[in-house]
């Protein structure tokens, strides 16, 4: 088409202003002077992002974040490429149904998944904490990353491992020598992304977690008290960017190198 | 032996392929399917007293749910929320997909991530800024009063069904635009130019071509936004009060403060079986209908 639709252009700039913009007042009213969120701007301060040194349970929450992100990012990555591996290069049989399930969790409502893995941890006599969470975290990112990888494997020619076996090169040798090096990128987006959504998630940790808070329940606790809202907003500013920044990197990673790599492939053609 | 077996594996991509599947499948076994299948056997239980369940099973959790007026109400109004959410989200999403599409000629990827961008950031906090505009003393109403357009705050806006359906409809929008934007990309080009070219208006070439190969990317798109958020917790908690209250706000308070795992159980699986059920009649219906225009 080569026509201009400036109507649609309107809308689809509107539409962008309707998904950034409720976003963009956390950031705002963080830096307000005052502890109701309302116009007109009662003044400028960093004081409500100096409150979050001072905060002991934020460090803490963080500090479980972290861990339960980069466990199951790293486990549900690994089970993910292997899973990928399969899904891009063979046709087998009952492929459609192994595929729903492993998509599942991502469809199904979180709570039914919680509710389940509550049910089961308890009766099997546990204790709730940061390992069921990093469970159903697990489960939670393996579809996410596996989508991920699968459109990072199917981009390439597996002309590429099968010359390298031909070469004399073992399995294994060909998995790290040859494919791991092209999927690095794919990988790497792949660990990022896990994380920022484990590192988010908060419906799992609201039913697994016990006592040991994770971040978004620091926050959830802390939304109920009006004179601590400012310091909840500052949090939330400071995860906004540093998300986004994660999510770009993941983002550029996934294209990185698989434009090129096919120009190569095709130039040896 | 091993040569044996070395040599079968050599041989079938089902074997090679089910053991690169197997640490994917025994996740989903262990972690999902297990314990769903233990939910569903609990909903058969019953809630004797604080810490003691009776083992014997029953329906009777069922037969509870559907005489608990509070119950089958939210029920409803859950699943009229999501159809809401998963219809205004289709309607709104589908022109900006349509125009990136066809419209947008240089750096299409650029446009779909800065779409997505935002859904990446905190659940929790996307819901939690539109408190920050909803709320009483919030950002449309304190603008209002201030401008004098308004002398009380519009108490509508917060603490009610519409709140939780704009909230929903922003934080989902990432599930609309993925799906419809890969099917309208994938429609080839010439057909629409042909409809064109035998003389249809702007309007039948929409329906009678476009649509209908757009659908696989709307019951994706119903598939992955009516399901999920029929269960959604946070924003009907943080945003709904009393009139925009869903299901799993009371599931949840039948984990914790009302403690009956058993009818918690059960109602977790009536809400996942309808809203399968309903979804899978939606689809075929879209189906059908389209099959009609064409």
């Amino acid at each position: 088409m080569n026509e201009k639709n400036n109507t649609l252009l309107i809308y689809t700039l509107l539409y962008f202003g309707f998904l950034y913009v409720p976003v963009l007042f956390l950031p705002i009213f963080s830096f307000n002077d005052a502890n109701y969120m309302s116009f007109p701007l009662a003044g400028f301060t960093t004081e409500h992002y100096e409150e979050m040194w001072s905060k002991r349970n934020l460090h803490k929450a963080l500090w479980a974040s972290i861990k339960v992100g980069v466990v199951a990012s790293v486990i549900s990555t690994t089970i993910a490429l292997f899973a990928a591996k399969a899904f891009a290069r063979y046709k087998f049989r009952g492929e459609k149904i192994s595929y729903g399930g492993i998509m599942m969790p991502f469809l199904i409502p979180e709570i039914i998944l919680a509710v389940a893995i509550l049910i089961i941890w308890v009766n099997l006599g546990f204790k709730l904490g940061l390992v069921p969470v990093t469970i159903g975290h697990t489960l939670f990112c393996t579809p996410f990353a596996m989508l991920i990888l699968i459109a990072r494997i199917e981009g390439f020619d597996f002309s590429l491992e099968e010359a390298s076996r031909d070469l004399g090169e073992n399995a294994w040798g060909t998995f790290f020598r040859v494919s791991f090096p092209l999927y690095l990128p794919g990988i790497v987006a792949a660990l990022l992304l896990s994380f920022i959504i484990s590192f988010d998630e908060f419906i799992l940790a609201f039913f697994l977690t016990g006592s040991d808070a994770t971040l978004p329940m620091y926050m959830w606790g802390q939304m109920r008290f009006v004179q601590k809202l400012p310091h909840v907003l500052a949090l939330g500013a400071v995860i906004i960017v540093f998300t986004t920044f994660i999510v770009l990197l993941a983002f550029w990673l996934r294209n990185v190198g698989q434009g090129k790599a096919k120009k190569d492939i095709a130039m040896k053609l | 032996m091993i040569g044996f077996l070395k040599k079968i594996y050599a041989k079938h991509d089902n074997v090679k392929a089910y053991s690169l599947l197997s640490p994917a499948l025994i996740l989903v076994i262990l972690a999902m399917i297990v314990p769903m299948a233990l939910m569903l056997s609990f909903s058969m239980f019953t809630q004797v007293s604080m810490m003691e369940i009776d083992y014997t099973f029953t329906f009777q959790r069922y037969i509870d749910f559907f005489q608990k007026k509070l119950l089958v109400t939210l029920l409803i109004k859950s699943i009229k929320i999501s159809f809401l959410v998963t219809l205004i989200t289709l309607i709104t999403a589908y022109p900006v997909c349509y125009y990136i599409a066809f419209y947008v000629k240089k750096n299409k990827m650029l446009w779909l991530v800065l779409l997505t961008l935002p859904f990446w950031t905190s659940y929790l906090l996307r819901v939690f800024s539109w408190k920050i505009i909803l709320g009483t003393k919030g950002v449309i109403n304190s603008s209002l009063i201030n401008a004098g357009i308004l002398s009380e705050p519009l108490t509508f806006l917060m603490y009610s069904e519409t709140a939780v359906v704009i909230t929903l409809t922003h934080a989902w929008a990432a599930f609309a635009l993925l799906p419809l934007y890969v099917s309208l990309e994938k429609i080839d080009f010439s057909f629409i130019e042909a409809g064109r070219d035998l003389g249809l208006s702007r309007f039948e070439v929409f329906w009678k071509i476009t649509f209908p190969l757009s659908l696989p990317g709307v019951i994706g798109a119903i598939l992955i936004i009516f399901i999920p958020t029929v269960g959604d917790y946070v924003t009907p908690a943080l945003l709904g009060g009393t009139d925009g209250r869903m299901l799993s706000n009371m599931i949840q308070a039948y984990f914790g403060k009302i403690n009956n795992i058993p009818l918690g159980a059960a109602s977790a699986t009536i809400m996942l079986t309808t809203v399968v059920l309903i979804t899978i009649i939606v689809s075929n219906v879209t189906k059908k209908l389209t099959q009609r225009l064409t």
